[in-house]
């Protein structure tokens, strides 16, 4: 996504922030400007809209890629227009001189927000990019070799069902999507013992992924530093993400959690399991815990 | 089985619950025979301590007997006799090699939790909250015990349970806050907390060689248990506190000081209280942090000041320029307790000291929810409750 346009969107949240401020704290000078002052309703209706306007505000100047959050005030253009319309029907003269003069200064800036909504967006579903690390108190060659047999992936990964070898380097892999099973078939691009595995998978499989994962000694004999780096597009693009992200299942906590459960295999020899989340942690399982006292037949 | 269980903010109540079942190979089962209510328990019941769940089984301090060990677990067999350490810990990863078992990097299942307030994970704990692991905790009949060739130590001697029950918690705890003090002969150490483990930390600073130490508290009848343990004493509400410690060093200030007390302190001024107890209750800040500040502003140059208390989370108006421009030194830290559990064993057979001084009051565990009234409110001179199953 380009930084210009997220500077852009900035500007516009700022713009919110004015406006929304101006519209709370003074609905009466604001209503005069738009000429509507004279409707009893136009106070509350605009101090609702600049409530509005801040959370516009919020989220453009809160999130760290708001340009697509510009949608949210095109959503709120229409309406500041729709409402604009409704106004210019009912009055005259000067009123209707103002309430027009408002309703062209809103449509240009909602040809503004849409620009930089839309070029936000165009971007599309870019791949979601993954990196973490780890270190494990394990000598490096064992580290690699535990890996290098996907077989155990789904040991440690908690989103991953299986991963079966069909030769030639190549594997299915099965994962838990948030509504049904995804396979994809993924070969091995690069291997080098004891420091390096590379992935893709393979044309034309539903998920778009490639990886790799690199192992080195960590200083001073301090086990052995895991490094992934991950990318992926899911069935559905940015609304499969979205839609993944609101089930609690955050990719980046993913791959961490997933790395912390390869630790504790690696260092205990299984995953930790406690009361609270007795069939091994997912991150949707840290939000959604049971209390942590054992779990039977009844509770 | 019955079990003490969180179940809302000042609410504890005993609770028929499944009994525990193994989760992982190197898991034991022990029968509890003896187990305590610490203070660091009613952060949890206060409500100071986020992500606990109604229904999370309480206790971090018990002992007991093995009644079942998985496949993992070759140094110990039904009927061993045990008690368990609080913080739990896998002794393979690279802070359990180290001896700094309650920063074990391997048993938080909840590590994400955690890290997000704090940066990086410690330990799992038995029945402390979600983000320290979601463990059932051992203030019931039956507890699963994780790591179970690590943790916990046999007890193959007669000492009764009050007289070992402690290594769970609270006597490393007191004892480890005097360790970091680096006490050197002539040095004097003062303790903010005359609770057991203010009272563990006077007696370990003398097992240490602390020429003086005092203990600072408003409750006389703790102020007389600190005594006991070889303290002088000082009641914060009939003197000025760093006026006191002046004039008992020469003008110097302790060489040490342990804040004992930790993040629900107390403070002699209603005003003081007011502020921060405010800032408390909306959530502007997690702590009432008095103890620390004044242990800070009291300790003399060059001192170090060690925190054994807990805290959760964010603490307001911290004295830093006291201690960048005077060269402090702060230490902190849960208990690493497996390091310390078998030299305070030997200690306690050789009559070092005997930890069994602090019980006050042994309940029946289906009147734990009692226990918590008196100890919370320090009724009928409580100072520790045991509980038995």
């Amino acid at each position: 996504m380009s930084t210009t346009t997220d500077r852009f969107a900035r500007t516009l949240g700022w713009a919110s922030l004015a406006l929304g401020a101006a519209q709370v704290t003074a609905p009466d000078a604001v209503t005069r400007l738009a000429g509507v002052d004279d409707s009893p309703a136009a106070r509350g209706v605009t101090r609702l809209a600049g409530g509005r306007e801040l959370m516009h505000a919020g989220v453009l100047l809160g999130g760290r890629a708001p340009a697509r959050w510009a949608w949210t005030r095109v959503a709120g253009d229409a309406l500041d227009l729709a409402l604009l319309g409704r106004a210019l029907a009912g009055r005259r003269g000067e009123r209707r001189r103002r309430v027009a003069f408002a309703t062209a200064a809103v449509a240009g800036v909602t040809a503004l927000d849409l620009i930089c909504a839309v070029r936000g967006t165009r971007s599309g579903p870019a791949p979601i990019e993954l990196r973490a690390s780890i270190t494990v108190n394990r000598p490096r060659e064992e580290v690699y070799r535990f890996w290098r047999d996907l077989e155990n992936l789904p040991a440690f990964m908690a989103h991953l069902e299986s991963v079966r070898p069909v030769g030639q380097g190549r594997s299915l892999w099965t994962a838990r999507g948030p509504m049904t099973d995804v396979r994809w078939e993924a070969e091995i691009v690069e291997d080098r013992t004891g420091e390096r595995i590379a992935w893709n998978s393979v044309r034309g499989a539903a998920v778009t992924t490639n990886g790799t994962v690199s192992f080195t000694a960590g200083p001073a004999g301090r086990g052995t530093v895991v490094d992934v780096a991950m990318e992926y597009t899911v069935p559905g693009g940015a609304l499969g993400t979205a839609f993944a992200r609101l089930l609690g299942e955050h990719p980046g906590q993913q791959v961490r959690d997933d790395l912390r459960r390869f630790k504790q295999v690696m260092e205990t020899g299984e995953v930790v399991r406690s009361e609270g989340s007795p069939e091994g942690t997912r991150a949707l399982r840290q939000l959604r815990q049971h209390p942590a006292q054992p779990v039977g037949g009844r509770s | 089985m019955k079990a003490t269980c969180w179940t809302g903010r000042n609410s504890v109540e005993v609770l028929d619950v499944p009994d525990p079942r193994m989760l992982n190979a190197r898991d034991a089962v022990v029968r509890v025979t003896s187990t305590a209510i610490c203070g660091s328990d009613l952060h949890l019941v206060d409500g100071y301590i986020p992500t606990m769940k109604k229904g999370d089984i309480l206790g971090h301090e018990f002992m007991g007997e093995v009644v079942e060990v998985g496949p993992e677990v070759r140094n110990l067999r039904p009927g061993d006799r045990v008690v368990v350490p609080f913080p739990i810990a896998c002794g393979g990863c690279f802070a359990c090699e180290d001896g700094l078992y309650s920063l074990c990097e391997n048993s938080n299942p909840n590590a994400g939790m955690a890290e997000k307030l704090m940066g990086h994970s410690p330990a799992g704990v038995f029945g402390y909250s979600h983000m320290l692991g979601g463990f059932a905790g051992g203030q019931a009949e039956y507890a699963r015990v994780p790591f179970a060739d690590v943790g916990p130590i046999k007890i193959e001697d007669d000492l009764p349970d009050e007289k070992v029950l402690f290594l769970s918690d609270i006597l490393p705890t007191g004892y480890m806050g005097a360790e970091m003090c680096d006490i050197k002969p002539g040095d004097t150490v003062a303790v903010w907390g005359a609770g057991p483990v203010g009272q563990f930390a006077v007696a370990g600073a003398h097992l240490m060689g602390a020429e003086r130490v005092i203990c600072v508290d408003r409750f006389p009848y703790r102020l007389r248990y600190a005594e006991r343990a070889g303290a002088e004493v000082l009641d914060y509400e009939q003197v000025d506190v760093l006026d006191a410690l002046r004039d008992m060093t020469g003008g110097r200030g302790p060489d040490a000081c342990i804040d004992a007390v930790g993040l629900e302190a107390h403070h002699p001024t209603p005003a003081m209280y007011a502020y921060d107890r405010a800032k408390q209750a909306t959530r502007m800040e997690t702590e009432r942090p008095y103890a620390l500040r004044e242990a800070i502003m009291a300790c003399r140059n060059g001192g170090v000041v060690a925190v054994v208390g807990v805290y959760g989370g964010l603490v307001d108006k911290f004295p830093m320029g006291a201690i960048m421009n005077r060269s402090l030194t702060l230490r902190a830290g849960q208990c690493h307790v497996q390091r310390y559990m078998r030299p305070l064993l030997e200690r306690i057979r050789a009559g070092d000291i005997d930890p069994s001084f602090v019980v006050s009051h042994r309940l029946p565990l289906s009147e734990a929810p009692r226990g918590y009234e008196l100890f919370k409110n320090k009724l009928d001179d409580c100072n520790k409750v045991v509980l038995t199953p």
